[in-house]
């Protein structure tokens, strides 16, 4: 075997899914995408033929063995492919081996699937075939006694696909999740490469992931990685795209909608940046969002403002009490207000919708308030995962963005919410919102944590929150005076301090940001 | 009995030269030999060479035979190497060497 790097790769055209598999699958291959049912695996194989005729003008030959060729054309159309006249002009082309008569026929004595393989083979050199698809595999091989046979006959029609130099994609079921790879037990061992749809349900909601089990002799990123199925988008592996380094880097700079903020994140911040807030209830992330969509459309630029936290109306009389007409904003076409209930879809639909609403609107900042809200639907590291594919969409467009975040309890300052340390590592710009003691009464402080690429205010300042909205003013001095200690003493960056020894922990992740950060991707 | 010379047709399809494609081919003979000797014709489809004939009548294994007349149309999958083709294929059980015994 040559090299890692020498394998060349047929690119899926599944989104994201070329991102874990390092380019693709390896090409004049058979790769097996074992599921269980409704994990994605018949989905997987239509759409690595589709993507192929629409992307890359490679004809394709899809092997139906379950769903009859009916079904399968109207699944293609629905995903907005026009399958039929790909079938006309030769570029897709069915071999029907779904249960019908030969189903019903009495077999006496051995046979093989010779015929199968012939008519296979015929399609793809008759078509030009670059891609097939086999769905899937459980049907035809039920039949066979022995896993024997099933593996003589798998390496049958591997044998006879591979001198062909099309790239192969095998499904085939799988009767459980996290318990061998597929029904006999036997494809991962003829198979190079094999691929593991999941469709799990962990804490009564849907979770789908994707695992490259082995890629035999070449490259691939380990582990599940989650993914969704959207109506129109098919399969989408959630943050992938985040991967693709950015051509270049934004030097402009926006403001964030307040002269004093601006000012401490280094001079506003990068029109590429992702800036995430975060801090309790009442501290004014909502006021922050609203000035950040005030200020771009004065800057005469599109506003995406989501929310998850408020309706629009609530929303809307929020900001009327800072002087701030959302409704004439609006108006204006520059704005654009979504408001959703987290509960409404789950994290991966939301992500859809979001990528959607920014490919209509095409806006120039994306605000989302709060990302906590997500939370109460959601595992962390899959809220993690929804972080980074909006991430991927958001540097993609170079759009400018405000991320709120909150921990859960109003008046424990001290815990930083978990989404927020994580996420920090993905942002560009954190800035801290919290409440603290001061001189017998309780004030607002603000701090920039780190704004990547710039010099920033290490100071924790004061603020006041009025009709006219934020009031940024002099840094705190003196001994720590933040509600339950959350704060180092002196201006020094804080540190998220919990009277227990977790704290300690958290402190080393969280930590003041690397050198090295500012001057990464 | 007086029978159309054709009464019984049937296209066999087998996959390349191999032992299991003799194997079918001659049993298949055998069969038709000893059930309804010269009333029946075999048409032998190599699906290597002909596989479109094989995808119009969606053959998936090899080898299959498939008997067109008298209908309706039947289909065995296998070498046919049991005397169960014999009712499988809806042959005569008569005429003959005696083989009643391997009905199981």
């Amino acid at each position: 075997m040559t090299g890692i790097e020498s394998i060349r790769r047929v690119p899926t055209g599944i989104s994201g899914f070329d991102q874990i598999a390092l380019g693709g699958l390896p090409a004049g291959r058979c790769a097996l995408v074992a599921g269980t049912t409704g994990s994605g695996k018949t989905l997987f194989a239509v759409e690595f033929l589709a993507r192929g005729v629409q992307n890359f003008d490679a004809p394709g030959v899809f092997v139906a063995f379950e769903e009859p060729p009916a079904d399968i054309r109207h699944n293609v159309a629905s995903l907005g492919f026009p399958i039929t006249e790909w079938e006309a002009a030769g570029k897709w082309t069915f071999v029907d081996a779904s249960a019908d008569i030969a189903d019903e026929a009495p077999t006496i004595g051995t046979y093989d699937l010779g015929a199968l393989v012939a008519r296979i083979v015929h399609a793809v050199r008759r078509s030009g075939a670059r891609r097939v698809a086999l769905d899937s595999l459980g049907e035809v091989f039920s039949r066979f006694s022995d896993t024997g046979s099933v593996r003589h006959e798998m390496f049958r029609i591997v044998s006879a696909l591979e001198p062909l130099g099309v790239t192969t994609v095998l499904t085939a079921e799988r009767p459980e999740e996290y318990d061998g790879v597929s029904r006999f037990g036997v494809e991962e061992f003829v198979l190079d490469n094999v691929i593991i749809l999941r469709n799990v349900l962990r804490h009564e909601r849907r979770r789908r992931t994707v695992e490259i089990v082995k890629f035999r002799g070449a490259a691939h990123r380990t582990g599940e990685w989650l993914f969704t199925i959207g109506p129109q988008e098919g399969i989408v592996v959630m943050p992938l795209a985040f991967l693709r380094p950015r051509a270049q880097v934004s030097t402009d700079r926006v403001s964030l909608g307040n002269a004093v903020l601006d000012r401490m994140c280094g001079g506003g911040v990068f029109r590429d940046a992702i800036a995430l807030l975060t801090g309790p209830t009442g501290t004014g992330k909502t006021l922050t969002s609203v000035f950040f969509a005030a200020a771009a459309v004065e800057a005469g630029e599109r506003c995406l403002l989501y929310t998850f936290d408020e309706t629009r109306e609530q929303l809307g009389r929020t900001a009327a009490g800072w002087g701030i007409d959302l409704d004439a904003m609006e108006a204006t076409g520059l704005l654009h207000v979504v408001s959703e209930f987290p509960e409404a879809a789950s994290p991966e639909e939301h992500f859809l919708r979001i990528r959607r609403t920014i490919d209509e609107f095409a806006p120039a900042r994306v605000i989302i308030d709060t990302l906590s809200a997500l939370e109460r639907i959601v595992t962390s590291r899959a809220l993690l995962d929804f972080v980074i594919a909006l991430g991927a969409v958001l540097r993609h467009g170079e759009i400018t963005t405000l991320l709120t975040s909150a921990p859960t309890g109003r008046v424990t300052p001290t815990v930083t919410p978990a989404i927020a340390m994580e996420v920090a590592s993905l942002t560009d710009v954190t800035i801290l919102l919290r409440y603290a003691e001061s001189q017998g009464e309780i004030q607002r402080g603000i701090a920039v944590l780190q704004s990547r690429g710039s010099d920033h205010d290490h100071s924790i300042r004061r603020f006041t929150i009025d009709s006219a909205g934020m009031h940024i003013g002099e840094p705190m001095r003196g001994p720590s005076d933040v509600l339950g200690s959350a704060y180092g003493p002196g201006g020094d960056l804080p540190s998220p301090v919990s009277p227990g020894g977790e704290g300690r922990q958290q402190q080393d992740r969280w930590g003041p940001p690397d050198p090295g950060q500012s001057s990464d991707d | 009995m007086v029978r159309d010379p054709v009464a019984y047709s049937f296209t066999l399809y087998v996959a390349g030269p191999t032992e299991r494609s003799e194997a079918a081919r001659a049993n298949l003979r055998y069969l038709c030999e000893t059930r309804v000797p010269g009333c029946y014709e075999i048409d032998v489809v190599d699906v290597t060479e002909r596989p479109e004939l094989a995808e119009e009548h969606r053959v998936l294994a090899t080898p299959t035979v498939i008997r067109h007349t008298p209908p309706p149309e039947r289909r065995v999958i296998g070498d046919l190497e049991s005397q169960r083709s014999v009712r499988a294929l809806g042959l005569p059980d008569q005429g003959g060497p005696p083989q009643k015994r391997q009905e199981r």
